[in-house]
């Protein structure tokens, strides 16, 4: 017999902001719910490492699930005439619909990227539902860095544009293996996903009015951003963390945008002792 | 040993020397490239230089400048700046095309489709000289 891993996948239908959407989720471990979201273009495959380690599934119920048009989890019915534009609206609606249909109480919500965003939202909207929230990679705004035309257009192959793009967010450190198998998510995203989930990231969020009415008593922040990330910078965190009082923000050294794909072992050290405090809250 | 600059990476000239010998050894880059048909400008510190592809080989490579010799898109940066981007292992900013133009390291003008449709080839290829950094087999 073959080991099978301990990450068990299961699909759910969610009404989320009036559509039926089919969702795909992956799971392991119990204790507290550690809801996990991916970044932009991409689906919850990037935390698997995250479900395999012991230190935090004897501790933790960590969830992964795709958004609706990403990994496994269909785009909805009429897709096909349509452009797909994430929205702050439909994001939060569909990880709170998430939580709600898995019956999590008190989850830590952990995002990476354009997760790292949102976290910062549901951390002031949603500050009595949520344990905390970690925020990866994340900042209320950042400067753009290309034009997101480039992603989608039949004459340039949107997999690979959107791998080639990203593929210096990755720290020249990390391990190939790891670098190739987090490209590989934007490689075989569906057309046209990554430039939608980028109108949430640059034309629907930015959350610079509102971070600082965060209540970090009520829901405690935490950031940690890779050194070697070009898009959200280590000065996009640390800015956003001036707003915030009572936020905890590190700068991780040979790392990039996803720490938690890109180079497991080196995103543990500054992971774990994140996930102690939470035990504690 | 392999040659380097204060920054980091090799000498412009020897990076510049030595980038058809290592694109073209490497087979799997250049079937990446083998669609490319153009000829394109990297401009390091003050001098153009003019790199003609064919079929993802580097036929040409002319140092300019050359009196009304067109490119399809150029790449331009400073010389300290490209140095420090081809370190074995260079420092944040330093290590990708766009973290340079995010930072106005770099620039790009000209018709950007064959770069886009091809962008990894073309970032292979701006990465090429930290190979001379690493094994030294071109020093």
């Amino acid at each position: 017999m073959v080991d099978l891993e301990p990450i068990v996948g299961r699909y759910m239908t969610l009404d989320i902001e009036g559509r039926s959407c089919r969702i795909y989720f992956e799971e392991a471990g119990s204790g507290i719910p550690l809801l996990c979201l991916h970044t932009a273009g991409a689906d919850g495959r990037q935390f698997r490492h995250l479900m395999l380690d012991s230190a935090i599934t004897d501790r933790f119920r960590v969830i992964a699930f795709d958004l609706p048009w990403h990994g496994k989890s269909l785009p909805w019915n009429g897709y096909q005439d349509e452009d797909y534009a994430l929205t702050t609206e439909f994001y939060s609606a569909a990880i709170m619909g998430v939580a709600r249909a898995l019956g999590l109480d008190q989850p830590v919500i952990m995002g990476c990227s354009m997760g790292g965003r949102i976290v910062l939202h549901l951390a002031h909207a949603f500050a009595d539902d949520v344990r905390a929230v970690i925020g990866l990679e994340a900042a209320d705004h950042q400067q753009p860095w290309y034009d997101t035309e480039w992603l989608n257009r039949p004459d340039v192959h949107g997999g690979e544009i959107c791998a080639a793009m990203i593929s210096g967010l990755v720290a020249p450190q990390s391990p190939d293996r790891y670098r190739w198998e987090t490209l590989w998510g934007y490689l075989s995203s569906g057309p046209g996903v990554f430039k939608g989930d980028l109108h949430f990231y640059r034309a629907d969020s930015d959350f610079r009015d509102r971070v600082h009415l965060i209540d970090t008593t009520r829901c405690p922040v935490f950031l940690l951003t890779g050194e070697y990330d070009f898009s959200c910078t280590p000065a996009d965190t640390l800015r956003t963390a001036k707003d915030i009082p009572g936020v905890e923000a590190e700068i991780m050294e040979e790392l990039g945008h996803f720490p938690m794909s890109e180079n497991p072992a080196r995103f543990r050290e500054y992971i774990l002792p994140i996930l102690d405090r939470v035990t504690r809250l | 040993m392999a040659k380097r600059s204060i920054a980091g990476g090799p000498p412009a000239s020897h990076a510049i020397e030595h980038l058809a010998d290592v694109v073209n050894a490497d087979q799997s880059m250049v079937h990446r490239g083998r669609f490319i048909q153009m000829q394109w400008l990297w401009q390091i510190g003050d001098v153009p230089y003019y790199i003609r592809i064919q079929n993802g080989m580097i036929l040409e490579l002319v140092r300019g400048p050359v009196l009304m010799r067109s490119h399809t898109f150029a790449i331009r940066g400073a010389q300290e700046h490209w140095e420090r981007f081809w370190a074995p292992m260079p420092d944040p900013g330093f290590h990708d095309l766009f973290a340079m133009t995010k930072t106005h390291r770099a620039s790009i003008d000209g018709d950007l489709q064959p770069l886009m449709a091809n962008l990894r080839y073309f970032k292979d290829v701006l990465a090429a000289p930290r190979r001379l950094s690493e094994d030294g087999h071109h020093g």
